[in-house]
């Protein structure tokens, strides 16, 4: 059992009455012959460590490797918890979480790539700010992680999750995909909807470049990943809502790999476009290390 | 392309922040930690390319000494892999070399001395996403990526040492995944790489030195 475009997944989805979820469980257990009960064992180390990474910021501010970040995630979380956020809880949340697993990441702390380093905030941030505000169980929770994987797999068999060979794109912004659809299923939507979901979020972050100042993943890694979540939640509120997209997933997944690939190779983190060479970036050339 | 599985999209569990500069790099040395069978007294890291350029931002250095300590990529010991290293005695060293640059961008040589004052030289790349790659041995180009455990045989290129190893891998049940052959040259010294479906057993070792023109085996188990 495999599936390799959205298409066929939604095709699979549709004629076995299963969610994306589940879809994904049963080509993991098929194609790589496990059990339902290990892979599940797997995801739940996976989501601890999510949850360890995103939480444990917000308390202590961390300073990163490189220096140039540390300490934002408590910023945001104490303006929510004086009840100064202009946003609500939900996305508040949602954005000092995802920053706080790039500050972990920074520090040589214990994260999950997901899909990969620099983007590893999203999907654990938007997760547990569903969890918190909408009381969702661990088990449920784990459901959503495989449907996002479910995403980034369509994403790294169709374009790529490299931010070396599609820019930010195809790192937060595939993120930000997998996140936004994990969240329109947990919320009730259905495997269409959550593909909806996942092509607004592409469609919306396409182009965005990967321009790490100093070449660290730092800055500005950590705005984007507060962006991803915040773009995950307006896709799956639209999607939830009933609004379709009338450029499907796989569609919009060989849009954003063709973009990446025709990024002049400056805007692919190689540090030497974008932000990594505004003046004040490189002022800190000679300080930094 | 081998199929994607939700861990390698979700994972790998890693000590941050670089999947490529940090979880690759702590890959290729733990592989050859497993290769040197363990024990290391000294190791030398030469880092090309991007690896050379960035390496301290990265913790690529700390990362680096973390595997050849035999810290996987989620172990949290790799932050203080200096540290470690000076308390267990293990000399280190670490230059650039940014010179060569016909290299993969992520490229490490590691040049370790064992225990046992025997020397190893290992080049390994990370390829992204956490993934890595042994292309040298002793100089010798190879290619396995530590994804399935593996036998590395250092022999003779003579007849019939292919067909030992073999048997002796028949004889315990083990299926094997890929296998390759690389040799200096005819009659010269040659490496063999299996990558097997299961573990490998330590007494396999034994039966494979059994035949004359084996040299070494070392076992890599994942």
């Amino acid at each position: 059992m495999d599936f390799k475009k959205a298409e066929e997944m939604l095709e699979l989805c549709e004629s076995n009455g299963i969610s994306i979820s589940q879809a994904m469980k049963m080509r993991e257990c098929s194609k790589f012959e496990t059990t339902e009960e290990d892979i599940l064992n797997r995801m739940q180390q996976a989501w601890k460590i999510m949850k360890e990474s995103a939480i444990s910021p917000t308390k202590t501010a961390v300073k990163s490797m490189g220096g140039l970040i540390g300490g934002e995630a408590k910023k945001l979380n104490d303006h929510r918890m004086a009840g100064g956020s202009i946003v609500g809880n939900l996305m508040s949340k949602a954005i000092t979480y995802s920053m706080a697993v790039l500050e972990v990441n920074a520090s040589m702390g214990l994260i999950v790539a997901s899909p990969t380093a620099g983007s590893s905030g999203v999907l654990p941030g938007v997760m547990l700010a569903l969890q918190e505000e909408y009381n969702i169980s661990d088990d449920k929770i784990i459901d959503g992680l495989f449907n996002a994987s479910a995403i980034g797999y369509l994403a790294m068999q169709n374009a790529t999750v490299s931010g070396a060979v599609g820019g930010c794109q195809a790192e937060v912004g595939v993120a930000a995909a997998m996140a936004a659809s994990a969240a329109t299923e947990l919320m009730g939507g259905t495997p269409k909807e959550c593909t909806y979901a996942a092509s607004t979020v592409i469609m919306n972050m396409l182009g965005l470049i990967c321009d790490p100042v100093l070449g660290l993943v730092e800055y500005p890694c950590q705005n984007r990943n507060a962006s991803g979540a915040a773009n995950a939640l307006i896709a799956a509120e639209m999607s939830l809502s009933g609004i379709t997209q009338m450029i499907p997933l796989d569609e919009m997944l060989d849009c954003m790999y063709n973009v990446g690939r025709r990024l002049p190779v400056e805007f692919r983190e190689t540090a030497k476009g974008g932000c990594a060479i505004t003046p004040s970036a490189c002022k800190l050339c000679d300080k930094c290390f | 392309m081998s199929s994607i599985s939700v861990f390698d999209v979700l994972g790998p569990n890693m000590i941050g922040p670089s999947s490529s500069h940090t979880a690759g790099a702590s890959s290729i040395a733990y592989l050859a930690w497993k290769m040197a069978g363990g024990s290391i007294k000294h190791v030398d890291f030469t880092l090309y390319g991007s690896f050379a350029e960035t390496y301290r931002g990265h913790g690529t250095d700390k990362a680096l000494l973390g595997g050849i300590l035999g810290f996987k990529t989620d172990d949290t010991r790799i932050r203080d892999s200096f540290e470690i290293a000076k308390k267990m005695g293990v000399e280190f060293q670490f230059t650039t070399n940014e010179i060569e640059t016909d290299v993969h961008p992520n490229t490490v040589d590691i040049h370790i001395i064992t225990g046992d004052n025997k020397t190893l030289d290992v080049r390994g790349e990370s390829i992204g996403g956490g993934k890595c790659r042994i292309v040298k041995i002793d100089n010798v180009p190879v290619h396995f990526t530590g994804e399935y455990s593996a036998a590395i045989i250092v022999q003779k290129d003579m007849p019939g040492v292919i067909k030992h190893i073999a048997s002796a891998l028949s004889d315990r049940d083990i299926n094997i995944a890929f296998m390759r052959l690389f040799r200096e040259g005819k009659h010269e010294r040659a490496y063999t790489i299996v990558e097997t479906d299961s573990s490998l057993p330590e007494e396999l070792k034994d039966a494979i030195m059994e035949n004359k023109y084996v040299e070494d085996v070392m076992l890599v188990q994942i």
